[in-house]
């Protein structure tokens, strides 16, 4: 589904952060258009999850301005448009008696109202992120029944199910085996491309730029480098992401 | 048909009894997936202290284990989100806490009577009118509660970060939680005693855990088993003689050593 008009999805401006004094992210300034796939790189550490944290409200930048389709996260009322998923909800899923069903219906939590149960249609759009995921089968089963790239996609469905315009994916291939990595870097692409979804990828993983983003974003505390992929291999950038030594290898699309 | 029946305090013992043990490991449940056992037997004895207090001050011992537990839970949640000491560290300092100011003002006022032992380890048959009405009262309300939050709770005890992305409350949910907790706590009091409240919030959800079933079945399983365990305990506990919480708590623990070893790997 092509997008009619390209707007800003999200817009940052001098977004710093510090954390006891220490700090984490400074200078932060990008705009992600409307239907973009952007990876976001760099090293454990250097600030990529405390940048998702700020872009979704979790976390207050200490100076500069973020924008989420021209307005402040936290006090951004469409919560539905910006789907996450969280590093953390893949491992805690592990231990936590729920069905796919349950966790892909909590997406729907903050749509459906307090004071309100779920709906028809909060169930209609459950069945259909379930379907989109390729887990409908699973709806029944435990969490910890299935494996690593199937919990995966529960959470993927999860954050499906509030119909989002932003997809921010942190980690989401950590602790998932090589060959369900491919079948989830094509299942993103297709999110991207046929439902028109904006995507935040983090990795620590400089592999995911090889794969199907359209733009790439270095964090290393700064803004290391923005730009596409192939402007990207350059080595210079990746020293000083990573220092001194590391290349990069790009498949040929 | 049972003689048990025949007293107005057995029937009364009953009633508490199921009131406790169908809200008690509601609240559990949400304690078990968080990690947060322990939270009930921390609030246990900080409604211990409330006891003394309450006895000191001549006023009914449940209303002020609820104000104090009810506070507790506010502090509790502000000392786990102020990061400065730990979840688990944080329960510790208020059990240790509670139990020594609640032994204490036992010694001044030279150890009151044998009430307080009833609140230490539960006598069911104790319960006035006025007792059940505040146990099914807090009950309901606590029950009613889970049930208006339930998709709110549910998603904020998965992933708190989801939850707050997703536009909750969460630090509102998370107060909520433990003023609960705090409820069932103070409700669970005369039924099963401060030392013995943990073990009916825990073990039953433990029960149902090996039964491997969603969040929902879950929650409806571990009411069961405990329902049967009130029943179950209070009757044996009158026809044998035993005290009244411990073997409610001994038939929890044997449904979970059933289950432990029939239930669904």
């Amino acid at each position: 589904m092509p997008v009619a008009k390209k707007k800003n999805a999200l817009e940052l401006d001098g977004v710093a952060f510090s954390y006891n004094r220490q700090p984490i992210l400074e200078g932060i300034t990008f705009t992600v258009a409307e239907g973009d796939y952007l990876g976001i790189i760099g090293p454990n550490g250097g600030g990529k999850t405390t940048l998702i944290k700020i872009i979704l409200g979790l976390l207050k930048p200490e100076v500069g301005s973020v924008r989420i389709f021209g307005e402040n996260p936290a006090q951004f009322q469409r919560r539905g448009e910006i789907g996450y998923v969280s590093q953390r909800a893949q491992q805690a899923g592990m231990n936590f008696p729920a069905t796919v069903e349950e966790v892909v219906m909590s997406g729907r939590a903050s749509r459906a109202g307090a004071f309100h149960a779920f709906r028809s249609e909060d169930k209609k759009a459950a069945e259909n992120a379930m379907e989109t995921a390729g887990i409908l089968r699973y709806r029944g089963h435990l969490l910890e029944e299935l494996s690593g790239g199937e919990r995966q996609r529960v959470f993927i469905a999860r954050a499906l199910a509030t119909e989002p315009k932003i997809l921010i994916l942190d980690e989401p291939v950590a602790g998932v085996d090589i060959a369900s990595q491919e079948r989830f870097y094509d299942f993103i692409e297709q999110l991207n491309k046929e439902m028109g979804i904006t995507i935040l990828f983090v990795s620590h993983d400089i592999d995911v730029i090889a794969h199907e983003v359209k733009t790439v974003l270095c964090v290393n505390r700064r803004l290391v480098c923005h730009g596409s992929p192939r402007e990207l291999i350059k080595e210079e950038f990746l020293e000083k992401l990573y220092g001194k030594g590391v290349k990069m290898i790009v498949h040929g699309h | 048909m049972f003689e048990i029946f025949q007293f107005d305090f057995m029937i009364r013992a009953f009633l508490a009894g199921i009131a406790v043990a169908a809200v008690a490991p509601v609240i559990g449940t949400f304690l078990v997936v968080r990690r947060y056992s322990l939270m009930a037997d921390t609030l246990s004895h900080v409604a211990l202290l409330g006891v003394a207090l309450g006895f000191l001050a001549k006023i009914n011992p449940l209303i002020s284990a609820a104000a104090l537990s009810i506070l507790a839970a506010f502090g509790l949640e502000s000392l786990r989100t102020g990061r400065r000491i730990s979840g688990d560290a944080a329960l510790a300092l208020f059990l240790s806490g509670s139990l020594a100011a609640a032994v204490v003002i036992i010694s001044i006022a030279h150890g009151f009577n044998v009430s307080l032992f009833s609140f230490l380890f539960g006598s069911i048959s104790t319960v006035s009118p006025s007792d059940l009405w505040l146990i099914i009262g807090f009950a309901f309300f606590a029950l009613l509660s889970v049930f208006v939050f339930y998709k709110e709770l549910f998603l904020v005890s998965l992933d708190e970060d989801l939850a707050e992305a997703s536009g909750l409350k969460t630090k509102f949910l998370n107060i909520v939680l433990t003023v609960l907790a705090a409820l069932v706590v103070v409700v669970s009091i005369k039924v099963v005693g401060a030392l013995l409240i943990g073990a009916l919030m825990v073990i039953p959800v433990l029960t149902a855990l090996q039964w491997k079933r969603g969040f929902r079945g879950t929650i409806l399983l571990s009411v069961l088993f405990s329902l049967l365990s009130a029943i179950l305990g209070i009757f044996f506990s009158y026809y044998l003689g035993w005290a009244s919480g411990g073997t409610i708590v001994l038939i929890s623990l044997f449904f979970f050593l059933l289950s432990a070893f029939f239930g669904r790997k």
